[in-house]
């Protein structure tokens, strides 16, 4: 099939080609040499209005400070920081620190947490940092993520970390686009696959009739057809309309992060698109993954990750020779990529690889009891019509037995089917070691979530009290996005009981991936091993799949906690109340 | 008189605002704007799915098209078709009906129907049901009464196939069925009319695409008495929305 990039090569010409981060690496202290970088204990921050040219055409972005990215911050972990947030957009504005810790007054949530920072208002967020690590900002109001406020946190660790680099840079992902947010949203409701330039053709069946005959093709279609699904729904907004940047340069004028060979050199990996997954390599260096949302983890050492939006991961690499490498991020759909040069010379650049084939959802992405089937000869799998789906595959053990077996008092939640929902995971199950559509067998060694161990035990931690069980809803035809098949306007607030651990299991009823992120408590993922929980504060959930975590509920208060992208938040949306 | 003509018209108009401003109000609930944007925006679409010209002596131009305004859940359609020549029109039908999302692929309809061509015209309450069917077939079939106790069915049903991510062929095939004759509408008890086409449009962007094509209109049982027609033409038009 004919594949098209939409990389748009045009150079930016605004203030953005001087946005490099680069945090400066010394012994005992860190120096910061670069315009972009605030550190500090005092912070002033301005959002505006700002020209910018990312795509060869003119536009207005909304942005921290004049730039895009916004400049990183650099705090230091047990300082009380002050930030001063000014808003000059003739909208209302605000600016939510993802991933930290702090009160809920200082989260930055509309509606939830504060009001809002009116036009040509200040506010001042005061809080105490208790933590380190790498970590993202954005406006938490209307679409002002898509259109530039972000920005990237780094905190710096009271204690040695225990791993050595000499280079410390920020590689910040995301996408941009010409069109008005409110525009893409409108299309999206009018014409939910209006970005979507990878759909099944003619071609695609032919290729798949002389592949596996004419009538095992056309059985292969017949789940897809009933229940009304597209195995080429990757991503919602594409590079039809997305230039993916990195560090807010777009493929053409790239990002260049200097290293002298040999030198160990810490990437810090931000996902601030607003709807764009990203597969992140660098061709001919192995990854050495050291932190996943700001914490430690056991070392893993991997040719590949998938960034899900508003995920951080921090890497190592270790250039051994003399030449440029490839920051390579290509978005999930492959319709695009962001890409930087890790270069020995400002003036050596890198090329970059060939993008991956087009990936095509499977059964399982739809949630679908693979070994059930072999056994019953019909499917786990039910849509709005009702049906079933034979299959001739097996699958081999059920690894992640130990995590369904795990059973805590649940606390059952309000759950509608009807027009919001579409589809249903009849057997969804924990996928942690999947590297996800588009990533398997690919021949690289891809994370998973099953690699991820925390660097520290976690075996005092105390058990679960509860458990609640969130279903990922929606309608892609209409694109509705929902949680339990009710959307935000119209649930009551989750109630979550301070002091309690709470365990909580996500099924996904849709065939896209949702970055949930909770705020102000940590997400502590059970990738396996109970001893070596992960502290995350975003977690995907996979098409058909099933995920659990839990949550130590030590932050009285009310709390955003919603699907992360960006045209998915306002419906697949809940408060939490903690009392 | 003249000002009492204005002040009428004004006041109608007002009346209409008011009444549309009633609707809208009552279709939207809970409006959220905080994160994400608002989840259910008042948007609206206008789609011109037909707008051809039949290569037959008569040149005969067709028109098809709705319009929809509202919320997710809630909307209001206006769907309009029709063909006239140069002599002027030949038949039109137009619907107003409000829409409301009852499954998550289907929604039902309910409102007024408008059948007019040269020489008539005649209003039908109308119940219809619109969708996407299994096997991604967008189907819609409409129940219809008028006063003088005629009942009619109108189905149709659109498909569309892929030949690149461009190119697409739709394929579409509609039946009308009444109980009663209507010599005014020209239109005979049992199955009245049937139509299938075929267009290959080339979307040069996703709101604009030229097409050609390919129709076939028959009319059947007493239709005949008053139009008796089995026609197959060329087409040429455009498809565009926004």
């Amino acid at each position: 099939m004919q594949r098209r990039t939409f990389v748009k090569g045009v150079a930016v010409t605004s203030i953005m080609a001087l946005s490099q981060t680069k945090i400066e690496a010394r012994t005992m202290q860190r120096v910061i040499d670069n315009r972009d970088t605030l550190s500090g204990k005092e912070f002033f921050l301005t959002i505006d209005y700002t020209p910018v040219n990312i795509t060869g055409n003119n536009a207005i972005a909304t942005t921290v400070n004049g730039q895009i990215s916004g400049p990183t911050l650099v705090w230091q972990e047990g300082d009380t920081i002050t930030l001063h947030v000014t808003n000059k957009l003739k909208k209302s504005s605000s600016i939510h620190w993802h991933g930290i810790i702090l009160p809920y007054q200082m989260d930055g949530v509309p509606g939830i947490t504060f009001d809002g920072i009116a036009s040509g208002e200040t506010f001042t967020y005061r809080f105490k940092v208790r933590q380190h690590g790498t970590y993202w900002y954005h406006s938490h109001s209307g679409f002002q993520e898509q259109t530039g406020v972000y920005g990237a946190i780094v905190i710096k660790p009271k204690r040695k970390e225990p791993f050595r680099f000499d280079k410390d840079y920020v590689i910040q992902l995301s996408d941009w686009s010409d069109e008005k947010p409110t525009t893409i949203y409108k299309k999206l409701k009018q014409m939910s696959d209006y970005y979507n330039f990878s759909q099944r053709t003619i071609g695609t069946f032919i290729d798949e009739v002389k592949n596996k005959g004419l009538s095992k093709a056309f059985s292969d279609r017949k789940m897809w057809n009933e229940m009304r699904m597209n195995d080429g729904d990757i991503s919602d907004i594409t590079g039809y309309t997305y230039t993916h940047l990195m560090n807010g340069q777009n493929p053409s004028t790239q990002f260049k992060a200097l290293f002298k060979k040999g030198q160990k050199i810490r990437l810090r990996l931000v996902n601030s698109a607003a709807m764009t997954f990203f597969d992140v390599r660098i061709p001919g260096l192995k990854m050495t993954v050291v932190a996943a949302d700001g914490n430690h983890v056991k070392p893993v050492r991997v040719d590949e990750l998938r960034i899900g939006v508003a995920e951080t991961y921090d890497v190592i690499v270790q250039p051994k020779k003399n030449k440029a490498y490839a920051i390579f991020a290509q978005s999930i759909e492959r319709s695009g990529y962001a890409m930087g040069s890790l270069t020995p010379s400002g003036t050596l650049l890198a090329t970059p690889p060939k993008m991956d084939p087009i990936p095509k959802l499977t059964m399982v992405d739809m949630g679908m009891d693979m070994g059930a089937m072999s056994k019953k000869g019909d499917a786990g799998m039910k849509c709005s019509g009702g049906m079933a789906m034979p299959s001739k595959k097996s699958m081999k053990k059920y690894k992640w037995a130990k995590m369904d077996a795990q059973k805590y008092p649940i606390t059952k939640l309000p759950m509608a089917r009807g027009v919001q929902t579409t589809m249903m995971a009849m057997s969804p199950k924990y996928r942690l070691d999947d590297p996800g559509v588009g990533l398997r067998h690919n021949g690289r060694k891809v994370l998973t979530y099953a690699d991820l161990k925390n660097r520290y035990s976690t075996r005092k931690d105390k058990k679960p009290d509860r458990e609640i069980v969130l279903h990922l809803t929606g309608n892609m035809e209409r694109y509705m996005w929902s949680i339990n098949g009710i959307k935000y306007a119209d649930a009551k607030p989750l109630q979550f009981h301070y002091g309690e651990r709470l365990r909580i299991t996500f099924i996904n009823d849709t065939m896209m991936n949702h970055p949930m992120h909770l705020h102000g408590m940590w997400s502590d993922l059970e990738t396996g091993d109970d001893n070596r929980l992960v502290k995350k504060h975003t977690v995907i959930v996979q098409p058909g799949s099933k995920i659990s975590y839990r949550v130590t509920v030590d932050a009285k208060g009310s709390w955003a906690y919603h699907c992360h992208l960006l045209y998915h938040m306002s419906g697949m949306f809940r408060k939490v109340v903690v009392s | 008189m003249r000002k009492i003509k204005n002040y009428c018209k004004k006041s109608l108009n007002d009346f209409c605002k008011k009444i549309l401003l009633n609707i809208l109000t009552v279709m939207s609930v809970n409006q959220s704007a905080y994160a994400g944007g608002a989840d259910n925006p008042l948007l609206s679409l206008v789609v011109m799915d037909r707008l051809e010209v039949l290569n037959n002596d008569e040149k005969t131009r067709v028109w098809e098209g709705s319009a929809r305004f509202g919320y997710d859940i809630n909307k209001l359609y206006f769907y309009t078709a029709g063909e006239a020549t140069a002599d002027g029109l030949e038949s039109s039908q137009h619907e107003l009906v409000y829409s409301r999302a009852i499954a998550p692929f289907w929604d039902a309809q309910i409102g007024l129907a408008y059948d007019k061509n040269a020489d008539a015209s005649k209003t039908w309450v109308e119940i219809a049901i619109a969708g996407l069917a299994p096997y991604y077939f967008e189907t819609r079939a409409a129940l219809l009464v008028n006063g003088d106790g005629n009942v009619g069915l109108r189905v149709d049903a659109e498909y569309e196939t892929l030949f690149t991510q461009k190119l697409i062929l739709s394929s579409s095939v509609e039946a009308d069925f009444y109980t009663k004759d209507d010599a005014t509408l020209g239109i005979g008890s049992g199955l009245s009319t049937m139509e299938a086409g075929l267009r290959l449009r080339y979307e040069i962007k996703r709101e604009f695409a030229p097409y050609v094509g390919l129709t076939w209109a028959k009319t059947f049982g007493n239709t005949r008495n008053y139009n008796a027609f089995n026609e197959t033409n060329f087409l040429v038009g455009v498809r565009f929305w926004f």
